[in-house]
C-alpha cells in the first residue's frame, strides 16, 4: 500500500498533502496492515468445524501495540487542525501502550511528550518510555488510570498554550483511526466473510471504530465488547466501565450486540496457551479477547469470528504470574 | 499490632468507601484475614476458591512487594503500612 493511502486510512479527513508526508512517511506509514491469523489448535475440538477463529496481531505495529493507530490518528489530526504546532508538548494519560505510541510518533514528528502514568505500570513500559525520552509524571497507583486522567487534565489546564492534550478517551480521532484502518483491513483480509467481531475495552477506540466500519459494510456483523468481570482484576489495560471514568467516545448503543466480562485467571491461561500451542507470544489483554471470542464462537455452527490481540507478551515478561502455570 | 491497610479505588466499594482500614495483626496474612473478616465481600476479589491470594493481587509492606519477603508469613511491625495494588487499568484497546 502506498504512503498516501496509508495516511489516508489513519485519519478521518480528506487525503494528506505532500507536505504532510514530508519527514514522517517512512515510520508512520508502517502503522497498520498487521497480520490476521487463524487460530486452529486452540479452536480444535471446541468449535464446530465450520466456525473459523481469527486474531489480528497488533504487536506487529512499529510501536508494538494497537495504540500506534490511535496515537498517529490523534497527532496527525491535531496537526491538520492547527491544535498541535511546533514547540508544543504532546500530553496525555496512559497505562503505557498509548504513551509508547505517542513517544514514537512524537519523536518522528519533532515533538516532546509528557505522560501521566500510574506508578504501578510495569517495568517494561517504564523502561521503554525512558528510552524514548518521555517526561513521565507518576500518579498514585491506588487511583489507577483514572488518577492519571485527572492529573493530565490538571497539567493541560495549567498551560494550554504549551500542551496539546490528546485526551485519548474523548478524542474522536481515536476511534476514527480504527474506522479507517483496522475495520477495512479486517474486511479485506476476511474477504468480507466476517460474521462476528470481538474486542476488549480500554478507551474503547478499537471497538467503536472497527465496529462502526464493519456494520457499515454489513449491518449483520455481530459485535461483542469485552471488559474485566470485576472492578478489581489483573487484565492490564482494560477498563471495568461500570466502576471507572467512562470514556466519552464509548457509545455502544446500536453497536454492541453483546457485552462479556472476562475472568482474569482464565484469560491468563489462554495467554500461556497462545504461546505454547499457537506460537503467539501475546499480551494479557489478548487472553481476555480470546476468552470472549471462544465464548462467542462456541455458540455458532458456522461463522467467521475475528478478535484483536492488542499487544505482545514481551511487555509482560517481568510479571512471573502471567507465565507460570 | 496495628496495621494500616491502604485500599485501592476499585475495592473501596466493598469497604464502605474507606481508603484506609486499620486492623490488629502480627503477619501480612493475619492482616488480610482481619480485613476480609470485617468486609466479607472482599474475599473473592483477593483470594481464589482455595483461599490463596489471587496471582495478580500485589501486596506491599511499606515499599516492598511481599512476594520478595516471606509472602503472607511476613511479620509486621507496629504501625506498618500495607498496600493492596491492582493491575493497571485503562487504554489498551
Amino acid at each position: 500500500m502506498d504512503a498516501a493511502r496509508r495516511l489516508d486510512l489513519l485519519t478521518s479527513k480528506p487525503g494528506p498533502t505532500d507536505e504532510w508526508l514530508a519527514g514522517c512517511a517512512g515510520l508512520i506509514c508502517r502503522i497498520g496492515d498487521t497480520p490476521l491469523v487463524r487460530l486452529k489448535r486452540i479452536a480444535e475440538g471446541v468449535l464446530a468445524p465450520n466456525v473459523e477463529l481469527w486474531a489480528k496481531l497488533e504487536w506487529f505495529n512499529p510501536g508494538g501495540s494497537v495504540k500506534d493507530r490511535a496515537a498517529a490518528g490523534i497527532i496527525l489530526d491535531a496537526e491538520r487542525r492547527g491544535l498541535l504546532r511546533p514547540g508544543m508538548i504532546i500530553l496525555d494519560s496512559s497505562s503505557g501502550n498509548t504513551g509508547i505510541a505517542y513517544a514514537m510518533v512524537g519523536a518522528a514528528r519533532g515533538y516532546k511528550v509528557k505522560l501521566c502514568l500510574p506508578a504501578n505500570a510495569n517495568t517494561e513500559r517504564k523502561r521503554i518510555l525512558s528510552a524514548y525520552g518521555v517526561d513521565v509524571v507518576f500518579t498514585d497507583p491506588l487511583e489507577g488510570s483514572d488518577g492519571a486522567i485527572l492529573k493530565a487534565r490538571e497539567i493541560a489546564a495549567s498551560n494550554p498554550e504549551l500542551y496539546f492534550y490528546c485526551d485519548q478517551y474523548s478524542n474522536e480521532a481515536n476511534w476514527k483511526a480504527h474506522f479507517h484502518s483496522t475495520g477495512p483491513e479486517i474486511w479485506r483480509d476476511t474477504g468480507g466473510r466476517i460474521t462476528h467481531f470481538v474486542a476488549t475495552l480500554g478507551t474503547s477506540g478499537t471497538f467503536m471504530g472497527t465496529s462502526r466500519y464493519l456494520k457499515a459494510r454489513n449491518r449483520d456483523v455481530h459485535c461483542t465488547t469485552v471488559e474485566p468481570d470485576s472492578p478489581f482484576h489483573g487484565l492490564e489495560g482494560l477498563k471495568h466501565m461500570e466502576t471507572a471514568i467512562v470514556p466519552p467516545i464509548y457509545q455502544p448503543d446500536g453497536l454492541a450486540d453483546l457485552a462479556l466480562g472476562a475472568p482474569t485467571e482464565e484469560s491468563l491461561v489462554l495467554v500461556r496457551r497462545l504461546a505454547r500451542e499457537e506460537g503467539l507470544l501475546a499480551g494479557i489483554s489478548s487472553g481476555a479477547a480470546l476468552w470472549a471470542a471462544i465464548e462467542v464462537a462456541k455458540t455458532l455452527t458456522q461463522g467467521v469470528v475475528v478478535t484483536i490481540f492488542p499487544d505482545g507478551g514481551n511487555r509482560y515478561l517481568s510479571e512471573p504470574h502471567v507465565w507460570e502455570g | 499490632m496495628a496495621v494500616n491497610i491502604h485500599i485501592p479505588t476499585p475495592l473501596r466499594v466493598y469497604t464502605e468507601r474507606q481508603a484506609t482500614v486499620t486492623v490488629e495483626a502480627a503477619t501480612v496474612g493475619e492482616a488480610l484475614s482481619a480485613l476480609t473478616t470485617r468486609y466479607p465481600n472482599l474475599q473473592k476479589h483477593l483470594r481464589d476458591g482455595e483461599g490463596k491470594l489471587r496471582s495478580f493481587v500485589n501486596v506491599y509492606l511499606g515499599e516492598e512487594d511481599i512476594r520478595f519477603l516471606q509472602k503472607e508469613a511476613t511479620p509486621i511491625g507496629a504501625n506498618a503500612d500495607l498496600t493492596i495494588v491492582p493491575s493497571i487499568a485503562g487504554g489498551a484497546a
